[in-house]
C-alpha cells in the first residue's frame, strides 16, 4: 500500500475509492502536489481485497486506523457504494476511530486540497472546508 | 411457529433462507443489474449471505437482536457494492430497535422493520417512487400487519411496479429514461427478503 502513516497531531486523510488503482494514483498525486514538506498521512483504499472493483470497508478501516494521529481522519470517496460504505460505517459500527468524518467534496480536487491543507497542521474542520472548497472551482 | 414467540433460532433460519433463496436468484438478479446496473448484485449478495449463514451457523446468537446486527455487520463488510451498506443498515437498525429481547412478536419485528426501512431511506438519501429497494421494503413493512404471506406479497408488487419508472437512485439513474422498462435489482432481492421470511414463517 502506498501512502504515509499517522503524524501525532496531524490530520490523516482516506482516499475510497471503487478501483485500488485509482485510490493509489489520487493518493500519489495529492502527495506530490502537496509539495516536499507535506506531512500528512495519506491511505488509499480503493477496490476489493481481491483486487476487483468495489468497495471493501476492511480496507477502509484498516486505511483509516493507519493514519490516525488523533488529530481526526478526513475520509474522501468517490461514488455510490463507497459513500454508502463510510456513512454505514460512520453511523453504527466501531470499526472507524473516533474523529473520522465522511468530507464532502470532489474525491480529486478534494484530496488535494486536503491533503495540502492538512500537511499545514490545520484541524479536521479546516481539512473538510478546504476540500469542500474543491466544488466551487469552475474549470470554464 | 406461533407469531408472538420469533427466538433467534428463527432469524438463523431467516438469514439461512435468505442465503438459499439469493444462491437460487444470483443469475436472475445479475441479469436484472445487467440491464440498468453493473452486472453484479447477484454475486455480490451471494457472497454476503453466504458470509452471513457461515457466521451464524458457527457463533449461533443469544438473541434476535443480535442475529441481525450480526448479519448486518457482515453484509457491509463483505458485500463490496452497495448493497452491502443498504441491507448492512436495514439489518442491523432493526436488530438495534429489537434490543436485548430473547423473543419478539409480530409487531415488535414490524417496529423494527420500520426503523431499519427508514435508516436505508436516510442512508441512499431516497424514498418510495425512486425506483429503489424501498419500492419493495416500504409496502412489505407496511403489508406485516396482516402476516408473514401479506409482506411478502406485497414485496413481490412492490418490486414488480418499479418496471415503468425512471430511476432516481445510484448508477441507474445516469440512463435516465433509458431506465424505465427494467426491475429494479434491489427491489428484485428486497422481495426475496421477504419471500423467505414467509418461507420460514410458514
Amino acid at each position: 500500500m502506498t501512502g504515509r502513516a499517522a503524524v501525532a497531531g496531524t490530520v490523516g486523510i482516506v482516499l475510497v475509492s471503487h478501483s485500488g488503482p485509482v485510490a493509489e494514483s489520487v493518493a500519489a498525486l495529492a502527495t506530490g502536489l502537496a509539495g516536499a514538506g507535506a506531512g500528512a498521512p495519506v491511505a488509499p483504499a480503493g477496490g476489493t481485497p481481491d483486487g476487483g472493483l468495489g468497495t471493501s470497508a476492511e480496507l477502509i478501516a484498516e486505511a483509516a486506523r493507519s493514519v490516525d494521529g488523533g488529530a481526526g481522519v478526513a475520509l474522501l470517496v468517490d461514488l455510490g457504494s463507497a459513500v454508502l460504505t463510510v456513512k454505514a460505517m460512520l453511523a453504527e459500527g466501531d470499526e472507524l476511530p473516533e474523529g473520522a468524518r465522511l468530507v464532502d467534496a470532489p474525491f480529486l480536487e478534494g484530496a488535494v486540497a486536503a491533503v495540502v491543507t492538512a500537511s499545514t497542521g490545520a484541524d479536521l474542520v479546516a481539512v473538510s472546508a478546504a476540500a469542500g472548497e474543491a466544488y466551487g472551482y469552475r474549470k470554464e | 411457529m406461533p407469531e408472538t414467540a420469533l427466538d433467534a433460532a428463527f432469524f438463523v433460519r431467516w438469514m439461512t433462507e435468505v442465503a438459499a433463496v439469493v444462491d437460487r436468484e444470483a443469475r436472475h438478479l445479475t441479469d436484472l443489474d445487467s440491464a440498468i446496473g453493473d452486472a453484479d448484485h447477484g454475486s455480490n449478495l451471494q457472497r454476503g449471505f453466504t458470509a452471513v449463514r457461515t457466521l451464524l451457523e458457527k457463533e449461533p446468537p443469544a438473541t434476535p437482536g443480535a442475529a441481525l446486527m450480526a448479519a448486518g455487520r457482515t453484509l457491509i463488510s463483505t458485500v463490496g457494492g452497495a448493497s452491502g451498506p443498504l441491507y448492512g443498515t436495514l439489518l442491523r437498525r432493526t436488530g438495534k430497535t429489537l434490543g436485548d429481547a430473547e423473543r419478539v412478536d409480530l409487531e415488535q419485528l414490524r417496529d423494527g422493520l420500520r426503523a431499519g426501512v427508514d435508516a436505508v431511506g436516510q442512508l441512499g438519501g431516497s424514498a418510495p417512487g425512486d425506483k429503489t429497494m424501498l419500492d419493495a421494503l416500504d409496502p412489505a413493512v407496511t403489508a406485516l400487519a396482516d402476516g408473514f404471506a401479506s409482506a411478502a406479497e406485497a414485496a413481490g408488487q412492490g418490486a414488480r411496479a418499479t418496471v415503468p419508472l425512471q430511476a432516481r437512485k445510484g448508477r441507474a439513474s445516469y440512463l435516465g429514461e433509458r431506465s424505465i422498462g427494467h426491475e429494479d435489482p434491489g427491489a428484485a432481492s428486497s422481495a426475496l427478503l421477504f419471500a423467505a421470511l414467509a418461507e420460514v414463517a410458514r
